[in-house]
């Protein structure tokens, strides 16, 4: 006797499709509560065709001291990334299911580590500002905080992944945990952690150029300041330097990224 | 010989013997004994793998592991590693009971015990020659010997000897993960060689070589064991390994040990109805 083709759609059950009309019905709602007016938008047409005008051609005036600002907003995010990197290796080990001394460790550090991911950059930010002062200081700060967040979550995930033989050869001949971890678990887990890095530090230019909005150092402060005065011109050419920037950070790492691949 | 001192795991389930009776023959009249496993039971859930399972190897005898898919072997090498937790009974490495031993005590009876598993289980990303400087982790090195560009020079021609052995000393910078399967296979040999085990174990080492490749590693194996006295106990679906490299044979059927036998004593014939179905 011939099988029976399968359906081509399955039907959903009745508590499937309960959740999907329940859903819709919150993003419809989720529509006015986003103050979406689309009469507003085509309003302000003209306001944003003059601002675009008035930033052609961008201004040059003050280039120099607007690409100190960005070599500063990339060494925020460099030192910011770096120690966040570092400082998560050790959490990310007492994160890792498989490696954690005990489900205690384990579960306190997941928890300062979604902490430390949940708060936004910006909310760090203005933390560091008010406790250390204005300046890249707060900004690189406020960047330690937002890499150890993502990357020892990351990094533990990628801990966890490493397969298991390497490690238990190493325990079944008496090794201490610590050189099981140093020996196999990190060498097995460098490649994702590294291309966990490189995306920290893309994440990282694009958030130290925010920060300084907010006091917190690098070229930020210098574009809220040319738009509170009206300089779109300037703004104009700061824009262009961020793109830049972060256009070189992404090619270089995604360069860095697809060498680890092919290795 | 056991001590009368000597730590003894008694289950409700284990029957109250004597240590002579419970000693293994060849222990009792060959010399020292490196393994003794005794009433020894486990079970993942309500499926037992093995029951009661008794036996003794002595120090310098190749052993060899026989029985069919989900006989237990595996796991029951596993278990005499102290790698996997049992429901009852002992596994004894130089009179201590490895599964009651825990931290710095536990560290030092597994440095004696070598493993070779079926898939090699090196660390990719590094070279051959740290992956076997690795196994100087057992003699308490430390940092010195994470990777051979720091290890102290002893160490790092200990580690060149052990390449030698096995043949791969011209392959010590390449990465693991370059080698192919008989090369790996080696370089796992010499990370143990590397440890001076007292007891080697393998299991199924030949499962992803090819014929000509399997027959050198187990050469190899035969090697080890003549020249430096390593006790082998090696795990194997090939009868034909068990009969010609081992001096004895113990099949596992159902979860029990079905024979313990020299080896000279069997032949194909006399091992097929283990794996009748």
């Amino acid at each position: 006797m011939p099988h029976k083709l399968p359906d081509r759609f399955y039907k959903p059950g009745p508590l499937p499709s309960l959740f999907f009309c329940l859903g819709l019905g919150f993003f419809l709602w989720s529509l006015q509560g986003a103050g979406i007016r689309l009469l507003d938008l085509w309003e302000g047409l003209p306001g944003m065709a003059m601002i675009a005008a008035e930033m052609v051609p961008p201004a040059t005036d003050r280039a120099l001291p607007m690409m100190g600002a960005v070599l500063v907003t990339f060494q925020m995010a460099l030192v910011g990334t770096v120690a966040g990197v570092v400082i998560s290796i050790p959490l990310a080990v007492l994160a890792a299911r498989n490696l954690s001394p005990h489900p205690l460790f384990y579960h306190i550090v997941r928890a300062v580590v979604t902490f430390a991911r949940t708060v936004p950059d910006l909310a760090w930010a203005l933390f560091f500002v008010a406790s250390v002062g204005l300046g890249p200081f707060a900004g690189t700060l406020a960047l330690v905080m937002d890499t150890l967040g993502f990357c020892a979550r990351f990094f533990a995930e990628a801990m966890e992944e490493v397969a298991p033989g390497p490690s238990e050869a190493l325990t079944s001949m008496g090794a201490r945990r610590r050189d099981v971890v140093v020996c196999c678990v990190l060498p097995a887990a460098a490649p994702a952690m590294l291309n966990t890095a490189l995306f920290a530090l893309e994440k990282a230019v694009r958030s130290s150029v925010v920060l300084g909005l907010v006091g917190a150092g690098g070229i930020g402060a210098e574009l809220a300041v040319s738009m509170e005065m009206f300089r779109y011109d300037q703004a104009a050419t700061i824009i262009l330097m961020i793109f830049l920037l972060v256009l070189a950070v992404e090619r270089v790492s995604a360069l860095g990224r697809s060498r680890l691949m092919n290795r | 010989m056991f001590a009368p001192s000597m730590p003894r795991r008694v289950s409700p389930s284990m029957p109250t013997l004597s240590v002579t009776e419970m000693r293994g023959e060849i222990c009792a009249g060959e010399g020292t004994c490196a393994l003794e496993v005794r009433c020894l039971t486990k079970a993942y859930g309500r499926f037992r793998v093995f029951e009661e399972l008794s036996f003794s190897i002595a120090a310098g005898e190749a052993v060899a592991l026989i029985g069919a898919n989900g006989s237990g072997k595996s796991t029951l090498l596993r278990a005499c590693l102290g790698l996997v937790p049992i429901d009852s009974g002992a596994v004894f490495v130089n009179q201590q009971s490895i599964h009651e031993l825990r931290g710095a005590k536990l560290r030092a009876c597994r440095a004696g015990l070598a493993c070779v598993f079926q898939k090699h289980n090196l660390v990719p990303q590094l070279s051959v020659l740290t992956n076997v400087l690795h196994g100087a982790l057992v003699r308490g090195l430390g940092a010195r010997v994470w990777g051979q560009s720091f290890a102290p020079a002893q160490e790092r021609q200990k580690a060149m000897a052990c390449l030698e052995e096995v043949g791969l000393a011209d392959l010590a910078g390449r990465r693991a993960d370059c080698l192919s399967g008989g090369q790996s296979q080696r370089v796992a040999i010499a990370r143990a060689l590397m440890q001076d085990p007292a007891c080697l174990f393998a299991d199924e080492p030949v499962a992803s070589l090819d014929p000509l490749a399997g027959a050198r590693i187990m050469e190899l194996f035969r090697r080890l064991n003549r020249a430096r006295g390593i006790t082998l106990l090696f795990v194997s679906h090939h009868v034909d390994h068990a009969l010609h490299y081992a001096d004895r044979i113990l099949a596992l059927r159902n979860g029990r040990l079905e024979r313990d036998a020299p080896a000279t004593t069997q032949s194909h014939e006399t091992l097929k109805d283990l794996y009748a179905a």
